[in-house]
């Protein structure tokens, strides 16, 4: 039996107190008309569903908890993420898993601008499209897209792995498509798999980075 | 930061609960604007009843412009006064009030502003009790220029048009310099004053709203979020980086837009809303 939080009486401060001072166990989280911040730091293995649509930050720096937004999730859903499964049934505003180091994030519908920005291990599957600059400067882990990507795609990336379904508007600097291989289709099936998606493999392409602006050279200066 | 809220109805039977409705979604953005506020309403009747000329001024007292304007009307709100009379209002208050400073001038709208905490302010401006058509919102917190009555958005410097911006521009004393030299006169150093002239002088040149915002685009740099409205119109606009929130809400009753989704969630019907964000450099215009 989950325990019933209802943002409409009690503080955001309230309910995240409780979800860093119990042991694992499930939540329901009502009314959270756009707060802020809403499940953040979270360290157990906590199973948060929050029924409506959250504000800025929701599910920050999560370790090891399930929390499902069941609505639309503002600016910077799970960022900073450790570990865990934060899941958006709508739409995500921008910098959707900014900087998030390990886990899953799934987004049922679209993602803004710089989904994936500076991604540092984090894997995130988008059912619909993502905004311009999506994965730049991404480190490690996976950005799977499984509609459209907006302008500038994994611009400046380093090591992180794009799959697009749908059409990319631009690639930022330095990012390229790359041949899809067998272990490439593999690690994509799990990853839809682990979205409950049911998208074909097959039907993505492979972005990364050419590698070539890494380390600071003179020739390389008008791509910065 | 700053705060962006607007409203604009499509329901006339919402109109009696225009100021509330502002109100609640003002108290939401206080975070992101602590230093002051401004709101623009239009349809108001005591603030502009119906054919008469409506002037919003800084610096002077509703007592003062009465006695210095025969026949006008001034309604006190917080530090801004709002007059109205028959006939050429603005000619009369540039020749009889030479120090104050208009803030909103037009038919049919009133430009409210001041300093402090946006929800002391609505309550001092009376915003609940307001009733209209359509108002903007803005809770500032300032980055280019001091906090003053004068440097609060809504910057309204041509008949009936307001903008109120959240970001900053770059460029903007060098367009300042290129309007000065076309005669256009500023009330202060602020960035966004400078894009609600521009818009301004494209109007006045025969552009359209869309066309105006299309060429603002092209000219400033910078971040911006804008919110410009009209005597008949209500438009939103955003850079090509768009860090900027926006959101926008639309059902059959209204069109609402608000940095943050928890300002529109105060809204009736909020739950049957078509939501989005406003795509970069894409202007997006709805017509009364």
């Amino acid at each position: 039996m989950a325990t019933l939080i209802d943002l409409a009486e009690s503080p955001v401060r309230e309910l995240n107190q409780a979800l860093h001072s119990t042991a694992a166990t499930s939540w329901r989280v009502l009314n959270p008309r756009g707060a802020h911040a809403v499940a953040c730091g979270i360290r157990e293995d906590h199973t948060v569903d929050v029924e409506g649509h959250v504000g800025y930050y929701c599910a920050g720096m999560n370790q090891h908890a399930t929390v499902t937004v069941h609505g639309n999730a503002g600016t910077g859903v799970a960022e900073n993420m450790m570990s865990g499964t934060v899941r958006v049934r709508g739409n995500a505003s921008q910098s959707a898993g900014a900087t998030a180091h390990g886990g899953l994030l799934v987004i049922d519908g679209d993602a803004s601008a710089r989904c994936g920005i500076s991604m540092k291990g984090v894997d995130i599957v988008v059912g619909g499209g993502v905004g311009h600059m999506s994965a730049f400067m991404g480190q490690a882990g996976r950005l799977v897209v499984c509609g459209d990507a907006g302008d500038a795609l994994g611009d400046s990336l380093y090591e992180a792995r794009i799959y697009v379904r749908g059409t990319v508007k631009s690639l930022g600097a330095d990012c390229v498509e790359k041949e899809m291989r067998a272990e490439h289709l593999a690690e994509l099936a799990e990853l839809l798999k682990a979205a409950e998606r049911e998208e074909d493999p097959a039907d993505f392409r492979r972005y990364g980075s050419a590698r070539q602006l890494y380390h600071f050279k003179v020739a390389n200066m008008t791509s910065y | 930061m700053c705060g962006i809220v607007g409203l604009h109805l499509r329901e006339p039977s919402l109109e009696p609960r225009l100021g509330a409705l502002l109100t609640a979604m003002l108290g939401q953005v206080v975070e992101r604007g602590p230093d002051s506020a401004g709101v623009a309403v239009y349809g108001d009747p005591r603030l502009s009843p119906p054919g008469r000329a409506v002037v919003s001024l800084l610096g002077v007292t509703p007592a003062e412009a009465e006695a210095a304007l025969p026949g006008a009307v001034a309604v006190a709100a917080d530090a801004t006064t709002v007059v109205h009379a028959d006939g050429d209002l603005l000619a009369a208050v540039s020749a009889a009030l030479p120090h104050a400073t208009v803030i909103g001038s037009g038919t049919g709208m009133a430009v409210l502003k001041g300093t402090g905490n946006p929800v002391g302010l609505a309550e001092s401006f009376g915003l609940a009790g307001v009733t209209g058509w359509q108002g903007v919102g803005h809770t500032r917190m300032a980055t280019e220029s001091a906090v003053t009555p004068e440097g609060a958005h809504p910057f309204s410097v041509g008949p009936g048009q307001c903008l109120v911006h959240n970001g900053s521009f770059a460029n903007h004393a060098t367009i300042r310099r290129e309007l000065r030299a076309q005669g256009a006169e500023f009330d202060s150093e602020n960035d966004s004053e400078v894009g609600a002239r521009y818009i301004a002088h494209q109007l006045a040149q025969g552009a359209d709203l869309e066309k105006a915002l299309r060429l603002l685009c092209e000219r400033f740099d910078g971040f911006y979020t804008l919110l410009v409205s009209t005597g008949d119109s209500f438009a939103v606009v955003r850079d090509a980086i768009a860090c900027k929130p926006a959101l926008v809400a639309e059902t059959a009753q209204w069109v609402a837009m608000a940095s943050e989704y928890r300002a529109l969630d105060v809204l009736p019907g909020i739950e049957n809303a078509r939501i989005f964000e406003p795509e970069p450099e894409e202007v997006y215009v709805w017509r009364r």
